[in-house]
């Protein structure tokens, strides 16, 4: 029971205060509310879509960029919850945290679940609004969706909490998220297909593909269609276990004592 | 190591990169009140973070209740209740949140949580204020709270790192006296670092720290005794004034 109740207070003191940042919770939706409204309807004349996998026909711009603002939702929240431990660590509280009777590797795993459905709360409320805005799913296609943003949410989270390892001020972590955001997020298929980066430039092309990010936005894509893409799937499983396991060290005693 | 110390610790040494903070240090810790005394930088936030597991041991060792932390591991921190000098209160939280939160780290429910809080909440006078949140809290009030939720899961052992910080003389006495009650009616031991030599009372234990060093250990009066002083306060200046 004790781990069921620690797990739980991780995920309730996550939502307590994503509910009390209200600002955090309106810079999330606005965000990519302005890339599929303003961005993407200046954008629909200029870029054609081909019929790619896995849509059956053409599709509008906006339709393209959905799964890669999903996607940006959470990348953007998985870095703000990493900020948030540097937060904590300057603040004090993590002290709580790490001097409880619970391993370390739990807690952070709790932290990189809460966060998740944290991320897939504000994804959900993105969906409903770019359904009344005309871009809708089959029933099937948000549940898939929503199972794969979760593997997806947890890889991100998983290089968040590296990052917030390792930056020990809050200043630093500002330089950071330039650093590792907005590259990861161009860098990929979020907003354009690869065929269209591969005309542009084969080396940019060569990056987006061994990008983690873009296979995130293509398991996304893929299965808001209710199709399975395989190599997303296992990039993203992989990296996943990777950036949780150099996570789960970075986080070591050892680490704190250099800290 | 006597059989009735629930916390020793054994040649302890730990070092910044090439910097000691802590040299050789060896102490048991005895039931009820002990002060850590120790000017800043004498390495009394090094030794509560060795001792929370907050960082790994380099050198020496600690035992909980005659066993060593490297084999107990985080279990150990179930006998341990800890006030941090830095605050590390959610202050967006409301107290009885902030309270909910280490309950269930500590494996308590909900319900559970509010019934081990209660009776301590009644006792640092804070039982009608349970809604409220901790950014409306004054600090002595933050550090009432704190001692409530190092308190909450009953602990044996209680590290009180500079927990009069921020406080008035008034706050800071009547602080000490809440503690030194707990002493005598939970029978915990107790150890509270400070820089402080008036926190020290004549029947308290008092551990001297200076530059990584412990440099006596004993009752206040014993000490004076000792070193033929008049007060714990010359004890202390003549001792390290020799380092």
């Amino acid at each position: 029971m004790r781990y069921w109740y620690g797990f739980y207070g991780i995920c309730q003191r996550e939502l307590l205060r994503f509910l009390t940042q209200k600002a955090r919770f309106a810079s999330a939706l606005v965000r990519p509310l302005l890339w599929l409204i303003v961005f993407a309807a200046g954008f629909r004349a200029a870029l054609g879509i081909a019929i790619i996998e896995p849509y059956a026909t053409y599709i509008n711009y906006e339709e393209y960029i959905l799964p890669g603002l999903c996607a940006m939702i959470l990348l953007f929240n998985g870095m703000q919850s990493s900020l948030s431990m540097v937060y904590d660590r300057e603040m004090g509280s993590m002290k709580i945290l790490l001097t409880c009777p619970l391993p370390r590797w739990f807690l952070l795993l709790s932290k990189m679940i809460a966060v998740a459905f944290i991320s897939l709360l504000q994804v959900s409320v993105f969906l409903l609004f770019a359904y009344f805005y005309g871009l809708e799913l089959a029933p099937m296609g948000y549940f898939y969706g929503l199972l794969a943003m979760l593997l997806a949410a947890i890889m991100l989270n998983g290089l968040g909490m590296i990052i917030g390892a390792w930056v020990k001020q809050l200043e630093n972590f500002a330089g950071v998220m330039n650093f590792v955001i907005f590259p990861m997020f161009f860098i990929s298929s979020a907003l354009y297909p690869l065929w269209k980066m591969q005309e542009a430039s084969n080396w940019l092309y060569q990056l987006c593909r061994f990008n983690p990010f873009t296979s995130a936005v293509e398991l996304i894509r893929f299965a808001c269609y209710q199709h399975f893409n395989a190599t997303a799937f296992y990039v993203v499983l992989g990296c996943g276990i990777i950036f949780m396991l150099l996570a789960i060290i970075s986080f070591s005693t050892e680490r704190f004592n250099q800290n | 190591m006597n059989n009735n110390q629930l916390l020793a610790v054994q040649q302890l040494s730990f070092n910044y990169g090439h910097k000691p903070a802590l040299i050789d240090v060896s102490f048991e810790l005895p039931q009820g009140m002990t002060i850590l005394l120790g000017p800043n930088g004498a390495g009394k936030s090094t030794l509560f973070s060795l001792l929370t597991q907050i960082y790994g041991i380099q050198q020496g060792d600690i035992y909980f209740n005659q066993i060593s932390v490297t084999k107990l591991g985080y279990q150990a921190m179930q006998w341990l209740g800890v006030v941090f000098q830095q605050s590390t209160l959610d202050l967006d939280l409301t107290i009885a949140q902030n309270l909910y939160y280490f309950g269930h780290l500590h494996g308590y429910s909900r319900q559970q949580s509010l019934t081990k809080a209660q009776p301590l909440l009644m006792q640092f006078e804070l039982q009608h204020r349970l809604h409220e949140k901790v950014r409306r809290l004054n600090s002595g009030h933050r550090r009432r709270l704190e001692i409530v939720r190092a308190l909450m899961h009953q602990p044996k052992v209680l590290l009180l790192d500079e927990p009069s910080v921020g406080l008035d003389p008034a706050s800071r006495q009547a602080l000490a006296d809440v503690v030194r009650d707990l002493c005598r009616e939970q029978k915990i031991s107790v150890l509270w670092a400070t820089h402080l030599i008036e926190e020290a009372s004549d029947a308290d234990h008092v551990l001297i720290l200076n530059q990584g060093q412990l440099l006596a250990t004993g009752r206040s009066h014993e000490l004076q005794n000792r070193y033929q002083q008049a007060s714990l306060a010359e004890v202390f200046m003549v001792l390290t004034s020799e380092v």
